[in-house]
């Protein structure tokens, strides 16, 4: 009953995705702690790392396939927020350095004892406290695209206008940033953290500790943009999508609805920016670089748009060969990635999981008879 | 005016829309009553559609008045607001929802919820799923109401979107060429639709399809450049000198 109902939440792909994250949550911790480190499927703490840097991108392509793959609004800027979710964790783990920090100030990270600063700017102050940091990390994203997104929507800017104004979005936000004055840490950005809620972030178990709840969280942005897409609401999204005008003579105020999905969204990708940022040890202004954003919506186009599992499968998996590739052959990375794109835009429209559901439905129309004869429904 | 103003549906005077200097609208004057059905024909580019572009406010007019039951002026609302007060559409080009299944159209398109946390939260009721039910049985789509809308014949589109207009309920529908691209049977199939949805409802229909507006057997009015020509019976109208000269003689 349960496993039935939760079938037909998750459909096919969703499940067997959920069950390779679980398995990924008990074996990885396994193969890192438990197995020797002799043993052939032993996995090193950097390994650990890295798979929770690609759950976090895991993460902000879920949150681009809600808007683009189901309401058809292509952001070139969703590494924003990202970054605004990274930049708000940052600045909790900098006032957790405390009189640790090289100059050994108990209130100012140590950059604005370099620049000679007297005290904390005001948009500082809270971020001491773990729960307001917290707040933080999905408020100053989501009211960032609540501003931008009313502005955008109500005047009606769509398609490459729309995407070339959050292409436009995310380099103003870089540029503010290099600069010290912004009181951000400039383009050395933040860094040097020591740890969080006590923990070391140092230590093997705090690593493990990040990696498990990056799956959690990928979990939780699964389900919620999943519960999204099967409402009435993410019925009207995709009519959005496909015809704009004849939903509003409907009487739906699209507006409202590409505002509402579009700050879900930018809040979802603020979480992955601040799961990643104790990960990596660091947040600077490049994480507002233009490029991310495209490389992040590339990753959604190759595992396939509009289906939620598609985009965990590009974010995950053009990471793995961009970690590869920038190890082995590191000029031919941008190389490898622009063919890519180009690939699945001529030859997969769908991506790799529309591929394999193509697959799916040849195999099932070759059955005489088979239960599986007409045409399946993408129910993505 | 004040008794026309108050017992029509739709009242439009004196409305004008340019594109560029072109008067697609050219102070067009014309009302619609209560539980009417009217036809409107007229040449290509009379500015039938604008008409329908204009009320249903996807087009503002330059100057003029319009009134939706006496007392809504059209000219201040959006699209969604208009579509909410009861004034559905169907397009000249069939518009569905094409990834979306044939029963899905039908469901967004009921009347009620609209709101995003409404539409966030809805359960489909039992009474939602009955009328949904009811409806594509009367546009003859209750066998393909799984398949997705891409997959139906230009026909069924057509039919399709009737249904959808018909679940918003609206109190006047304005129906542009709704025979297009249909077969003789099913034209007159659609006609009689119409007749029947129209003991209800207010409806606007365009048509070029003379046969089938002599089907519906209601009041025509003649557009040309943007205002009308003529106005009366079919019978009336087509031995009008000028409807004959612009129009039907062509
Ligand atoms: N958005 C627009 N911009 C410029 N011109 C327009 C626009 N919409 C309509 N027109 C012009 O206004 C005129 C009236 O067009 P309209 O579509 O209303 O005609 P119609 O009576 O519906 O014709 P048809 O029978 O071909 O559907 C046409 O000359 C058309 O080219
Ligand atoms: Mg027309």
């Amino acid at each position: 009953m349960i496993t039935k109902r939760l079938f037909e939440f998750t459909g096919l792909p969703g499940l067997l995705m959920l069950l390779a994250l679980l398995v990924l949550a008990v074996y990885v911790p396994y193969a890192n702690l438990v197995l020797e480190k002799g043993s052939a499927f032993h996995l090193d703490t950097s390994a650990v790392v890295l798979l929770g840097k690609y759950l976090c991108f895991a993460i902000l392509a879920l949150s681009i396939d809600l808007v683009w793959g189901y309401c058809g609004i292509l952001s070139l800027g969703h590494g924003a927020f990202f970054a605004l979710g990274g930049y708000a964790m940052g600045m909790h783990l900098m006032r957790e350095i405390g009189t640790r920090g090289v100059y050994g100030d108990p209130i100012l990270p140590d950059f604005m004892v370099f620049l000679n600063w007297e005290e904390l700017p005001w948009f500082w102050y809270g971020f001491d406290q773990f729960w307001f940091a917290m707040v933080m990390v999905v408020l100053a994203p989501g009211s960032l695209a609540f501003v931008f997104g009313a502005l955008a929507f109500r005047s009606r800017v769509t398609g490459v206008y729309l995407s070339i104004i959050t292409q436009a979005l995310t380099f103003a936000l870089m540029l503010a940033f290099f600069r010290n004055e912004m009181g951000f840490g400039g383009n050395n950005g933040l860094t040097d953290f020591k740890d969080v809620l006590g923990f070391d972030l140092q230590a093997q178990s705090t690593r493990i500790g990040l990696y498990l709840l990056s799956i959690l969280a990928l979990i939780a942005a699964y389900v919620v943009c999943r519960l999204i897409v099967l409402s009435r609401l993410g019925k009207v999204l995709i009519a959005v999508r496909d015809a704009e005008s004849r939903t509003r003579f409907i009487g739906y105020r699209v507006e409202h609805y590409k505002l509402f999905v579009w700050t879900v969204s930018a809040m979802m990708a603020g979480v992955a920016g601040a799961l990643y940022v104790p990960q990596v040890g660091i947040i600077n202004p490049g994480e507002f670089a233009p490029a991310n954003s495209i490389e992040a919506v590339i990753w959604v186009a190759v595992g396939g748009r509009g289906t939620l599992v598609g985009a965990v499968i590009g974010g995950i998996g053009v990471n793995m060969g961009k970690s590869y590739f920038t190890g082995a052959i590191p000029e031919l990375w941008l190389f490898a990635l622009g063919g890519l794109f180009v690939f699945v835009t001529l030859f997969l429209p769908k991506g790799i999981l529309g591929l394999l559901s193509n697959l799916k439905r040849k195999r099932a129309a070759s059955e005489p008879d088979g239960p599986g004869t007409e045409p399946v429904k993408e129910r993505a | 005016m004040n008794t026309e103003l108050t017992s029509a549906v739709l009242y439009l005077d004196d409305v004008s829309v340019s594109f560029d200097g072109f008067k697609a609208l050219n102070a067009l004057s014309f009302v619609v009553k209560h539980g009417e059905m009217r036809a409107i024909i007229g040449p290509n580019g009379a500015g039938k559609t604008t008409m329908m572009d204009v009320i249903t406010g996807k087009t503002r007019p330059d100057v003029g008045t319009l009134l939706f039951d006496g007392s809504h002026d059209l000219t201040k609302l959006d699209e969604a607001s208009i579509a909410q007060l009861g004034i559905g559409r169907k397009f000249q080009r069939p518009t569905v929802f094409e990834s979306h299944t044939v029963r899905d159209n039908i469901l967004l398109s009921l009347s009620g919820v609209r709101s995003v946390f409404t539409t966030l939260f809805s359960v489909t009721t039992k009474d939602e799923r009955e009328r949904i039910e009811r409806l594509l049985e009367r546009v003859k789509l209750s066998d393909a109401a799984d398949r997705l809308a891409a997959e139906l014949s230009h026909g069924q589109k057509q039919w399709l979107e009737i249904g959808m207009l018909l679940a918003q309920d609206p109190s006047l529908l304005l129906v542009d060429e709704p025979v297009a691209g249909m077969t003789d049977a099913e034209t007159v199939q659609t006609a009689t639709l119409l007749r029947e949805i129209a003991k209800d409802h207010s409806v606007v229909v365009v048509e070029h399809d003379m046969s089938f507006v002599r089907d519906l057997d209601v009041m025509v009015t003649v557009l040309h450049e943007g205002s009308v020509l003529a106005e009366g019976s079919l019978d009336r109208v087509s031995a009008d000198e000028r409807v004959i000269d612009v129009y039907l003689g062509r």
